[in-house]
C-alpha cells in the first residue's frame, strides 16, 4: 500500500487528489494497477511530460515501493 | 526566502520590507506577476503546489541563483488557491551588489517559475475552465540559461 497524489489535470481526470492504493510494489506495478481501474487514467499516468515523485524527490523509471511511501504524478507544470 | 500560500499580498510592502537595511547591496531587482482578464476569457485562475515539495523545488533554484549570480539575498512569493484578474501571483526579488547580477537573477528565477516549478494552473471563464500548460516562448525562455553554462 503506498499513499498516492495526484496534480492538476491528473486529478480532475481521475476525480480524487490523494487515495492508498493496495496491491503494488513498484512504479510500475502501480501504474498498472490505476490502470485497471480507470484506463484513461492509467493512460494519462505513463503520458510524456508526467514526472513521479517518490516521498517528494523525482525519480525516473521505475522503483520498488511499500507501505510508507508516497508517489505523486505531476504534470506539466506552470507556475508564475 | 520561499513563500507559498493562498494569502493576497502587496508586491510595493514587499518591496520595502526586502531593500530596509541593506548597505552592501547595491541592487535590487523585482518581478511582479499579476493575473491577467484576457479580454473576459478568464475570470478566475486556480493555482495548485504541492506542499512542502513545491517549496523545496523552489528552494533548490533559489540556491543555484543564490550561486550563480552571487546573490546577497532573494524573495519569492508565490500565490496558490484562486484568484481574480488584476491579483499579484508571484513576487521575486533579487539582492545584490551590482545591477546585471540582480536583474538577471530575477530573470532567470522568473523564467524556472513559468516552466518548472511544481505548480498546476487552471484558468476558469464563461467558456469553461482549463488548464494552463507552458507555452514554447516557455520552454525556450529557461532554455536560454541552460546554454549558458560558462558563467
Amino acid at each position: 500500500m503506498a499513499k498516492v497524489l495526484l496534480f492538476g489535470p491528473l486529478r480532475d481526470l481521475a476525480g480524487w487528489r490523494e487515495r492508498d492504493v493496495e496491491d503494488a510494489t513498484s512504479i510500475s506495478g502501480l501504474r498498472a494497477r490505476l490502470a485497471e481501474e480507470d484506463e484513461r487514467l492509467g493512460e494519462a499516468l505513463s503520458a510524456p511530460g508526467v514526472q513521479v515523485a517518490l516521498d517528494q524527490a523525482i525519480v525516473r523509471g521505475d522503483r520498488p515501493i511499500g507501505v510508507h511511501n508516497e508517489v505523486a504524478f505531476l504534470p506539466p507544470m506552470s507556475g508564475g | 526566502m520561499i513563500i507559498v500560500s493562498e494569502a493576497p499580498f502587496d508586491p510595493g510592502a514587499l518591496l520595502s520590507e526586502f531593500s530596509s537595511g541593506r548597505t552592501e547591496v547595491g541592487a535590487v531587482a523585482t518581478f511582479t506577476g499579476i493575473a491577467r482578464a484576457e479580454c473576459g476569457e478568464a475570470s478566475i485562475l486556480e493555482l495548485e503546489a504541492y506542499p512542502g515539495f513545491t517549496e523545496a523545488e523552489i528552494g533548490r533554484i533559489a540556491e543555484d541563483a543564490r550561486r550563480r549570480f552571487e546573490l546577497d539575498d532573494l524573495l519569492v512569493r508565490h500565490r496558490i488557491g484562486r484568484i481574480a484578474p488584476g491579483e499579484t501571483i508571484v513576487f521575486v526579488a533579487t539582492a545584490a551588489k551590482h545591477r546585471r547580477a540582480a536583474f538577471e537573477a530575477c530573470d532567470y528565477l522568473m523564467d524556472y517559475l513559468k516552466s518548472r516549478a511544481p505548480f498546476w494552473k487552471k484558468e476558469h471563464g464563461p467558456a469553461g475552465a482549463r488548464w494552463v500548460e507552458p507555452r514554447a516562448a516557455d520552454h525556450a525562455d529557461i532554455a536560454r540559461w541552460d546554454k549558458e553554462t560558462s558563467r
